[in-house]
């Protein structure tokens, strides 16, 4: 399967290649044969038994995941048989990749199959192929394209959390006393489950008759402090919920990023005469810039997830207004039991991630090149 | 941020020391400013567990000033001193969540571990070539998995459970967590693979160790910080994932996220009962967070260092 050679130990492998005996290759490749056989004869039987064409056969399909166990293990054994030294070196990556290729490429390319059908669950009818109508129905579904509108404010939002991040990480490589103590209480919010978070600001903290930010808010002269009434501000408030539960892992990326930083760098700019503005703006920043980089990629590809704060919330309300894609495609599993256009409308926001992803990737290896 | 102006990279002769102590004033108004932004939920929440109704609709903030605390919000979950010894149902309810999530969130970052630190030694460490894919393929193939929104999974795994009669069990959640903390663990691991010489390899190999016995016996132990990380790190996340623990679990292997939010639907809930179950739900975490919080940040460092 792979071909690997070692970067190091280049000299082991002509001694070690030499401890596969061919009755060892002939033994792997034969136990690799037999649990192919097993996998396919399990699989085989079970698809003709849910077709109904024979009778006997598994309650369920779990033997076939004991099957491709036993396969990944065999493979496993005939590597290590048939290739010897190399065989060893796969047996690293091979878990991951049949854990992976199990449990990602297979559903995903179910998931186009589902997307294609017009499957409602709470119909009598079972599923039926449906061709591109999901797709079609999707172009016309304004309150998906009011999610994907939202998306855009929500992603742009990540900006405003890394710079918060920024100077708290700033704040925190500086010479301060209590470092350790700050570093705990800045990191916290971030162990907090999104879900408690939302009772704990957004329906009590923020609550409005009683909540202690609704009456501090009335006391500064804001007369009626709702938050999830207005469009913007209810936009405004989950996204305030959201950014505090992930300020803390962007600052400590960049904070690791800042210790990292040579001190002579710093140093030298000091002796040359640059100020705090000037060393940030010509020292610091373009250092951390491939940190940077890297954690508001992470952030996005998370925002891009963001589901559980505005379920538990607003649920997508003041008319759609907090609605992210994720939480308005949970509302059609929920409540419309329409599993054949919620997938649909699911994989095509996969794909606008993708595209939009790798040029976002593109233009920020680009840019970096170009700054530093 | 304006407060960082004046940081202190600043030189100290030129600028007079007025305007160094009012950097300072301005730094430490800023750290306790964000102090107190991350702590007031906690404290409110925390707090408001001992209240009774007057007290929150008052807006009673400080105990035993404003109000006097009771156990009120903990009693209802039957976790007070007065109610732990008794049979409640509410409490044996709480407690099997609690375990799900426990069972749910440590078995997959563990398995995630596993998997994550042999992959991403041997990504630091040999050259793969699988078809087209080269190490970097493979890596960005790995990494790939993390763009993927739970929503385009959710259904085909429901599908696929149901199936497979994984649902509503926490080993089926077990292999979905693992699934999305795979990615971060291996970006942590193999960072901190790379950031241990290659020479300690060779001489384990001049010793006469196998590959998987230098991996085991002379680098692995010295990855432990990586680790810890990294294993913080998917802990975090999968305790506190929602979105497949609600479509996935129905009554065996709820967990307990999806416990508070089903809490928080019902209207009319009572403030303290709420406070108890969110305080209970955010404290293991916070403790984890207090305690292992430098494992963190050192795991994580040399991540970033790349």
């Amino acid at each position: 399967m792979q071909d690997s050679s070692p970067v190091a130990a280049g000299r082991q492998d002509n001694v070690a290649s030499k401890r596969t005996t061919p009755t060892h290759r002939t033994f792997g490749r034969g136990f690799l044969i037999l649990a192919s056989l097993v996998l396919v004869a399990v699989l085989l039987a079970q698809i003709l038994h849910a077709t109904g064409t024979i009778d006997t056969g598994f309650a369920d399909w779990r033997p076939v995941l004991y099957a491709y166990l036993f396969w990944s293990i065999a493979l496993g054994v005939e590597q290590v048989m048939v290739r010897g030294q190399r065989g060893l070196r796969a047996l690293f990556l091979l878990p991951a990749v049949l854990f992976t290729l199990a449990v990602v490429i297979f559903p995903t390319l179910f998931g186009f199959y589902i997307a294609s059908l017009d499957w409602n669950l709470s119909s009598l009818e079972g599923p039926h192929f449906n061709g591109l109508n999901n797709l079609i129905a999707l172009f016309q579904d304004d309150y998906y394209w009011n999610a994907l509108g939202n998306m855009v404010f929500y992603t742009v939002s990540v900006l405003g959390e890394y710079v918060i991040a920024f100077g708290l990480a700033l704040l925190l490589n500086a010479e301060i006393r209590g470092r350790k103590f700050f570093r705990v209480v800045f990191l916290l919010p971030m162990m907090l489950s999104p879900v408690a978070v939302s009772w704990m600001i957004g329906k009590s903290l923020l609550e409005y008759r009683f909540g202690p930010v609704a009456t501090l808010a009335r006391d500064l002269g804001w007369d009626n402090p709702a938050f999830f009434a207005h469009p913007w501000i209810a936009r405004f408030s989950i996204d305030a919920m959201d950014a505090w539960v992930w300020i803390p892992f962007v600052m400590i990326i960049l904070l690791a990023g800042l210790q990292a930083m040579p001190k002579e760098v710093l140093e030298a700019a000091k002796v040359d005469g640059a100020n705090g503005w000037q060393s940030f703006r010509h020292v610091t920043f373009p250092i951390m810039l491939p940190v940077s980089i890297t954690v508001l990629i992470i952030r996005i590809i998370f925002k891009l997830k963001l589901a559980d704060i505005v379920i538990n919330v607003t649920a997508g309300g003041p008319g759609g207004a907090t609605d992210t894609v994720s939480s308005f495609i949970y509302r059609v599993y929920r409540d419309r039991s329409n599993v054949g256009y919620g997938t649909g409308l699911a994989i095509f926001y996969l794909l606008l991630i993708v595209v939009f992803l790798m040029v976002l990737l593109r233009l920020s290896s680009r840019w970096a090149q170009k700054v530093a | 941020m304006t407060v960082l102006a004046p940081a202190p990279h600043r030189k100290r002769r030129t600028a007079p020391r007025a305007r160094w102590a009012a950097g300072r004033v301005l730094i430490y108004a800023a750290l306790a400013f964000w102090a107190f932004v991350c702590l007031f939920p906690i404290y409110w929440t925390v707090t408001t567990s001992f209240k009774s109704a007057v007290d929150v609709t008052q807006g009673h903030l400080i105990p035993w000033v404003d109000f006097q605390p009771d156990w009120k919000g903990f009693r209802s979950l039957g976790l007070s001193p007065d109610t732990i010894l008794q049979t409640s149902t509410a409490r044996a309810e709480f407690t099997s969540r609690f375990t799900n999530s426990v069972l749910a969130s440590v078995g997959a970052s563990l398995l995630a571990l596993v998997l994550g630190s042999l992959a991403a030694y041997g990504l630091s460490r040999f050259r793969y070539k699988f078809a087209w894919m080269r190490n970097d393929d493979i890596l960005f193939f790995f990494m790939s998995q993390l763009i993927l929104p739970p929503v385009v999974l959710a259904l085909p795994f429901l599908v696929l459970y149901k199936a497979l009669a994984l649902l509503d069990t926490t080993f089926g959640l077990i292999l979905l967590y693992t699934l999305t903390v795979l990615p971060i663990v291996i970006w942590i691991m193999r960072d901190q693979f790379n950031s241990i010489p290659i020479e300690l390899d060779e001489a384990a190999f001049v010793d006469g160790l196998s590959v998987w016995g230098a991996f085991l016996r002379i680098i692995l132990p010295l990855a432990v910080p990586g680790m810890a990380a990294a294993f913080i790190l998917s802990l975090v996340l999968c305790w506190n994932e929602y979105f497949f623990a609600a479509l996935l679990t129905s009554t065996d292997a709820k967990t307990l996220p999806v416990m508070v939010a089903s809490q928080t639907g019902s209207q009319g809930i009572n403030w303290w009962s709420m406070a108890a179950l969110s305080t209970a739900a955010i404290a293991p975490l916070v403790l984890v967070g207090i305690f292992l919080e430098r494992y963190i940040v050192s795991g994580l460092t040399t991540g970033a260092g790349k």
